[in-house]
C-alpha cells in the first residue's frame, strides 16, 4: 500500500518535472498569428504574408507633437540622423531637402531607364517634334522660366516629369520647416523601416526601444515634445504587452481571489496548498501539451488558461467538502459516487473542448488542447495524487450546515423553477428576432489593438501618404525579373481601368525598378549623337527652339545608351528604396509583387473599387501568378468562415456532449435533466449579452459552448443524487457545488475585465453562464432535492 | 515613403504671378531712391482690395531663336486669391487661393500646396507681404530699394536666399499708386521676362 502511495507520487513528481522541462523550452509568441488560419488557401496565404511580412509589416509611422515648428523639425531632424545610423533601420526618412534632392538627382541621373515614356517613338523626328512642342508649353505662363527652362535644355522629352508625375500620383505629405508635417502643420512627421522582419515581434519591440531613447536624447529637455508611433509592428509589440501584461495580472487576480475563496471555506492553508495541486499540475500540463502539440504557445492560449484555474480546482473542492465528515466524526470518507461524477462531468468538459481542436483557428485550437490536457491532468492528480496527500483527518471548516441552509433556501425557491423555463423561451424568441443582428462580422472585434490606436494609425498613414492597402495585386514568381515583368504586364491592364475610371491609380514596384527587359528596351530605343542631332535639326525646324541649346540633352542620350540596367543596390539611400521594398518582397524562394489600387472618388463605384472588375481585367494572367484582392473583404470572409466553423464545431461539441450523457446515463430523461437547464442558461446569457448591446463574436459563441460543458458538472452532480436516491449527503453536495461554482465564476469573471477582447468575450460570456447554469440546474432538479430538506446536520 | 519629388517649374511661375497680379497704371519715373516713401507705399497698396487686368508678356530665352509671347488676365482679391488666365497662346490657368495652386492646361490639371516648396515660398510669402503692406516680412526675404514717389515708383527685390538668388537677379516692380504696371523679372544667366499690365477699370 505504502509503496502504490510512493509509486503514484514518483509518476506525478515526474510528470510535473517532465512537463517543467517543456514548459521551460516552449516558444512563447504574441503576433497576430494566433488569428490567422492554420491551413490557408492561396489567398489567405497572401493575406497572412500582407499582414506579417508584406507591404508596411515593417514600416514603423513616426509623429512628433507639442512645441514649435521648429523644435520639431530640430527633434524630427535629430531622430533621422541618429536612426539613420543604427542597423537596426534599413532606412529612415523625414522628408528632408537632402533626401529630396537625392531623390531627384536619382531620377534625373536615370531618367531614360526609368522613364515610362521612353520608346523608339520618342526619338523619332516626329515624337521629339512632339515631346518639345510640350516643353515649349510649359514656358508659357511660366514669365521666368527658372526650372522649367533648366529642364528644356537637358531633358527636352520631359521624362524626369513624367517619372514624377507618376511617382507623385498618390500625394506627398506636406512640409514645415524643411520636414514632413501633417496638414495642419502640427506635427512633424517620420517613416522608419526596420530591418526586422513583420513578424518578428523580438526585433520590433528592439527597434521601438531604439526610436524611443533616441527621441529622448534629441528632444529638448523642456519635455514639450510629444513622440508618436504607430504602424503593424507597435501593433504587434503593443498587443504582445498588453496580452502578456493581462494573462500576468488577470491570473494573479483570480488567483488571490479563489484561494481567498477557499481558504475562507476551508480554514486551512495546507487544505488550500493541496487543493491547488492539481489546478498547478493542469496549468503545467495544460502549456506543456500546447507546446508540444503546436510547437508555439500563443500568448492568448495563457490568457485562457486562467479560465482552468476556475475550473480545474472545482475536483479538489468536491473532493473536500463531499468527503469530509466534520473534524469530530472521523476519517474522510470520498463518496462512493464522487469520482464516476467527476469523471463524467471532466469527460463533458473535454468534449466541449475537443470540438475546438480541429479549428483552423489557431488560437481555439490551442485552447482545446490546453483545456482538455490541463482538464485530465487535474482530475487525475485529484482522483490518484491528493487522496495520498492528504492527512487524516483534514482539518477545515464543516460546510454542512451552510450546504443545508442553501437546500432550505432552494426548496422555497422551487416554484421558480417555472420562471427559470418562461425566462428561457423568452430569450429564445429573443434571440430568434434579433437573429440579424447577433454576430459581429468585423475581424476587428477580435484585435488586442485598441480603437484609439487604429485611429491613430490611420492619420499618420494618409498624412504620411503611407501606402492603403485596402485593395492590391499580388504578383508571384520564381524570380525578382520574372515579377517585375508580370508587374509590368499588370500595370499596363491597370492603366486601362485608370483611363476608364474603374480606379484612380494604382502603385508598382516597376515604376521604382523596371524589369531588366524593359531597362534594356528603353535604352535600346535610344539614337546615338549623330542621328539624335540630325534628327533634332528637323524637329525644331518648325519650333522656336535653338537646336544647338540642347547639346546638354544629346550628351545624355548618348551616355545613357551605354547605362547598365538598375538594380536595387543603385536605389540605397534614396526614398525609392523604400518605396520599393515595401512592394517587391523575396520570401521562402519566392518572389512577390504588390500593386495597391487607389480608388477613383469620382468613378463608377462611388470611391470604391470594384475588385470583380479588376480581377476580370487581369484574368488573362497565368492563374495563381496574379491575385487581386480586398483586403477587408478577405479578412472578413475569413473571419466569417471562423465564424461558420466555430457553429459548427460547437454543435458537434454538444451533440457529442448529449451522446456521452445518454451512453453512460442509459435515459433520455436524465440526459434532458442534465441539458434542459443548461440549455436555458446559453439561452438568457445570449439573450443578456445582446440586451446590454455587445455583438457576440467568435469567443462568445465558444463561452457558451464551455457554459455547458462547464455547468454540466453541476447538473451531474444533481443528476447522480436524484437517481442515488440518497438525500443524506445533499448539504455537502450543495455546499460544494456552490464553492466550485463560486470558483469557476470567479476564475471567469476576472477575465471578462480584461482588456484583450478574446478575454473579455469569454469571460463575460461564461462567468454569468456558470452560476446561471447551477441555479438553473438546482431548480429544474429532480424532486428529490427538495423533499425534506434536511435540517442543519449538527443541530 | 514618399518624398517631395515635384520640381516642376509652376511654383516658379506662381511666383510671377503673384508679383503680377496687381493692377497698373503707366509706367514709372524715376527719382532719387528714398528708403522713407517704403512705408507709405506699403500702405497705399495694402488698401487695394481687388482688381482685374489684362496683361502681356514676353519672355527672351537664349534658348529660343525668337521671343516667346503670351497673354490674357489677372484677377486678385485681397488677400490671398491670385488668378492668371493665359489666353494666347494656347489657354492655362493658374489660381492661387488661400495657400493652394491650382493648375490647369488642356485636360492636365494639379492642384499644389505651396509650403511644400519651401525654395520658393519664400518668395511667395513675400509677395503676399507686398500685397499686404507687410513690410517687415518683405525686407525679410529680400533687399529692397525703392526708387521715385509714391505717383511713379520702381521697387527692386534682391532675393537674400542663395537658392533663390541662384535662380533670379532681381524683380523690378514698377507702378503708380496703389496699381502695378509692369514686372521684370532679371534671371541670373542672362535670361529675362517683361509684362505689361493693363488694369481695366
Amino acid at each position: 500500500m505504502k509503496g502504490a502511495r510512493l509509486a503514484t507520487l514518483a509518476v506525478w513528481l515526474l510528470a510535473v518535472a517532465l512537463a517543467l522541462s517543456v514548459v521551460a523550452r516552449a516558444r512563447f509568441s504574441a503576433d497576430l498569428s494566433a488569428f490567422l488560419p492554420r491551413t490557408p488557401s492561396a489567398t489567405q496565404q497572401l493575406l497572412v504574408d500582407q499582414l506579417q511580412n508584406g507591404l508596411a509589416a515593417h514600416l514603423i509611422l513616426i509623429g512628433i507633437e507639442g512645441g514649435d515648428a521648429v523644435q520639431r523639425a530640430q527633434a524630427a531632424r535629430a531622430l533621422d540622423a541618429s536612426l539613420s545610423a543604427q542597423s537596426a533601420f534599413l532606412a529612415v526618412n523625414d522628408g528632408d531637402a537632402a533626401g529630396a534632392e537625392r531623390d531627384r538627382a536619382f531620377v534625373f541621373a536615370h531618367r531614360y531607364a526609368l522613364g515610362p515614356a521612353v520608346t523608339p517613338d520618342r526619338f523619332t523626328v516626329a515624337g521629339l517634334h512632339a515631346a518639345l512642342e510640350q516643353s515649349l508649353d510649359d514656358l508659357i505662363g511660366s514669365p521666368a522660366g527658372l526650372l522649367a527652362k533648366a529642364l528644356l535644355m537637358s531633358d527636352p522629352t520631359g521624362e524626369t516629369l513624367q517619372i514624377i508625375d507618376q511617382l507623385d500620383a498618390g500625394g506627398a505629405p506636406h512640409s514645415e520647416q524643411g520636414v514632413w508635417s501633417s496638414a495642419d502643420g502640427q506635427r512633424a512627421l517620420l517613416i522608419a523601416e526596420t530591418r526586422a522582419a513583420g513578424s518578428d515581434t523580438d526585433g520590433q519591440a528592439r527597434a521601438l526601444a531604439l526610436i524611443k531613447s533616441s527621441f529622448a536624447a534629441a528632444a529638448p529637455a523642456s519635455g514639450q515634445l510629444r513622440l508618436l508611433l504607430s504602424g503593424p509592428a507597435v501593433f504587434a509589440v503593443a498587443a504582445r504587452a498588453t496580452i502578456e501584461h493581462e494573462a500576468k495580472r488577470l491570473s494573479i487576480v483570480s488567483s488571490v481571489l479563489i484561494a481567498t475563496l477557499l481558504l475562507l471555506v476551508y480554514r486551512s492553508v495546507t487544505t488550500l496548498l493541496l487543493g491547488l495541486l492539481p489546478v498547478v499540475s493542469g496549468a503545467l500540463t495544460g502549456v506543456a501539451a500546447v507546446a508540444l502539440g503546436a510547437g508555439v504557445v500563443h500568448g492568448v492560449t495563457l490568457g485562457f488558461g486562467i479560465t482552468l484555474i476556475g475550473e480545474s480546482v472545482d475536483y479538489s473542492i468536491y473532493l473536500f467538502v463531499q468527503s469530509h465528515r466534520g473534524i469530530d466524526r472521523g476519517p474522510l470518507q470520498v463518496p462512493a459516487r464522487l469520482w464516476p461524477t467527476i469523471g463524467l462531468g471532466m469527460l463533458t468538459s473535454v468534449c466541449g473542448f475537443a470540438s475546438l481542436l480541429p479549428s483552423s483557428f489557431p488560437g481555439l485550437a490551442q485552447l482545446g488542447l490546453y483545456s482538455i490536457a490541463g482538464l485530465i491532468a487535474a482530475a487525475a492528480v485529484t482522483r490518484w495524487v491528493l487522496p495520498q496527500l492528504l492527512p487524516q483527518r483534514l482539518r477545515m471548516r464543516d460546510l454542512a450546515p451552510f450546504g443545508a441552509a442553501a437546500a432550505r433556501l432552494l426548496s422555497k425557491l422551487r416554484g421558480l423553477g417555472v420562471v427559470v423555463i418562461v425566462l428561457g423561451l423568452a430569450s429564445a424568441a429573443f434571440l430568434y428576432f434579433h437573429r440579424g443582428q447577433l454576430w459581429n462580422r468585423d475581424l476587428a472585434a477580435l484585435s488586442p489593438v485598441a480603437a484609439s490606436a487604429q485611429a491613430l494609425d490611420g492619420e499618420l498613414r494618409s498624412e504620411l501618404g503611407a501606402p492603403d492597402i485596402s485593395n492590391l495585386v499580388v504578383i508571384s514568381g520564381q524570380d525578382q525579373e520574372s515579377v517585375l515583368q508580370r508587374a509590368e504586364t499588370v500595370s499596363r491592364r491597370l492603366d486601362s481601368l485608370v483611363a476608364t475610371g474603374e480606379i484612380g491609380g494604382y502603385d508598382s514596384p516597376s515604376r521604382y525598378l523596371p524589369s531588366r527587359s524593359t531597362q534594356a528596351a528603353r535604352l535600346a530605343s535610344l539614337p546615338d549623337a549623330v542621328t539624335l542631332r540630325q534628327r533634332l535639326g528637323a524637329a525644331t525646324a518648325s519650333l522656336p527652339l535653338r537646336p544647338e541649346a540642347l547639346q546638354e540633352f544629346v550628351r545624355a542620350v548618348e551616355a545613357a545608351r551605354s547605362d547598365a540596367p538598375l538594380d536595387r543596390t543603385a536605389l540605397e539611400h534614396t526614398s525609392l528604396a523604400l518605396a520599393l521594398d515595401a512592394l517587391l518582397w523575396r520570401q521562402a524562394g519566392h518572389w512577390y509583387a504588390l500593386l495597391p489600387l487607389r480608388a477613383n472618388r469620382s468613378g463608377p463605384a462611388g470611391g470604391d473599387i470594384d475588385i470583380g472588375r479588376v480581377r476580370a481585367a487581369l484574368s488573362a494572367n497565368p492563374p495563381g501568378t496574379v491575385v487581386a484582392l480586398n483586403m477587408k473583404q478577405e479578412t472578413d470572409a475569413l473571419y466569417g468562415s471562423y465564424l461558420r466553423e466555430a457553429v459548427r464545431l460547437s454543435l458537434c461539441g454538444l451533440g457529442a456532449i448529449i451522446l456521452l450523457l445518454a451512453v453512460v446515463l442509459r435515459s433520455a430523461a436524465r440526459v434532458a435533466r442534465v441539458i434542459v437547464p443548461l440549455a436555458l442558461a446559453v439561452l438568457v446569457v445570449g439573450a443578456g449579452l445582446i440586451l446590454s448591446n455587445v455583438q457576440l463574436t467568435i469567443l462568445h459563441l465558444i463561452g457558451l459552448l464551455l457554459i455547458v460543458a462547464v455547468g454540466s458538472n453541476y447538473a451531474l452532480f444533481f443528476d447522480q443524487r436524484a437517481s442515488a436516491g440518497s438525500r443524506a449527503d445533499l448539504p455537502l453536495t450543495l455546499a460544494s457545488l456552490l464553492v466550485a461554482n463560486a470558483a469557476t465564476a470567479i476564475g471567469f469573471g476576472v477575465l471578462a475585465f480584461s482588456r484583450v477582447p478574446v478575454l473579455s468575450a469569454l469571460g463575460m460570456t461564461v462567468a454569468p453562464g456558470a452560476l446561471l447554469a447551477l441555479w438553473f440546474s438546482a431548480l429544474l432538479g429532480p424532486r428529490a432535492l427538495f423533499v425534506d430538506a434536511p435540517a442543519p446536520s449538527r443541530a | 515613403m514618399r518624398r517631395e519629388r515635384r520640381w516642376s517649374a509652376l511654383p516658379a511661375t506662381l511666383a510671377a504671378i503673384a508679383l503680377l497680379a496687381t493692377p497698373a497704371l503707366e509706367a514709372p519715373t524715376i527719382a532719387a531712391d528714398d528708403p522713407g516713401a517704403l512705408e507709405p507705399l506699403m500702405a497705399l497698396l495694402a488698401q487695394r482690395r481687388h482688381g482685374i487686368a489684362d496683361f502681356e508678356e514676353t519672355q527672351y530665352l537664349a534658348a529660343l531663336k525668337q521671343p516667346l509671347h503670351s497673354a490674357g488676365v489677372l484677377t486678385y482679391e485681397a488677400p490671398d486669391h491670385l488668378e492668371q488666365r493665359t489666353l494666347k497662346p494656347r489657354a492655362r490657368s493658374m489660381v492661387l487661393d488661400q495657400g493652394m495652386l491650382r493648375l490647369q492646361s488642356g485636360s492636365r490639371q494639379r492642384t499644389l500646396r505651396l509650403r511644400d516648396y519651401p525654395e520658393i515660398a519664400p518668395l511667395i510669402d513675400s509677395v503676399r507681404a507686398t500685397l499686404a503692406g507687410d513690410q517687415a516680412a518683405l525686407e525679410q526675404r529680400f533687399e529692397l530699394r525703392l526708387q521715385g514717389d509714391l505717383d511713379h515708383w520702381q521697387l527692386q527685390l534682391r532675393p537674400r536666399e542663395p537658392k533663390l538668388a541662384a535662380m533670379v537677379q532681381h524683380i523690378r516692380i514698377a507702378g503708380e499708386r496703389d496699381a502695378i504696371l509692369q514686372v521684370e523679372v532679371q534671371q541670373s544667366d542672362g535670361d529675362r521676362s517683361l509684362m505689361i499690365i493693363k488694369p481695366r477699370e
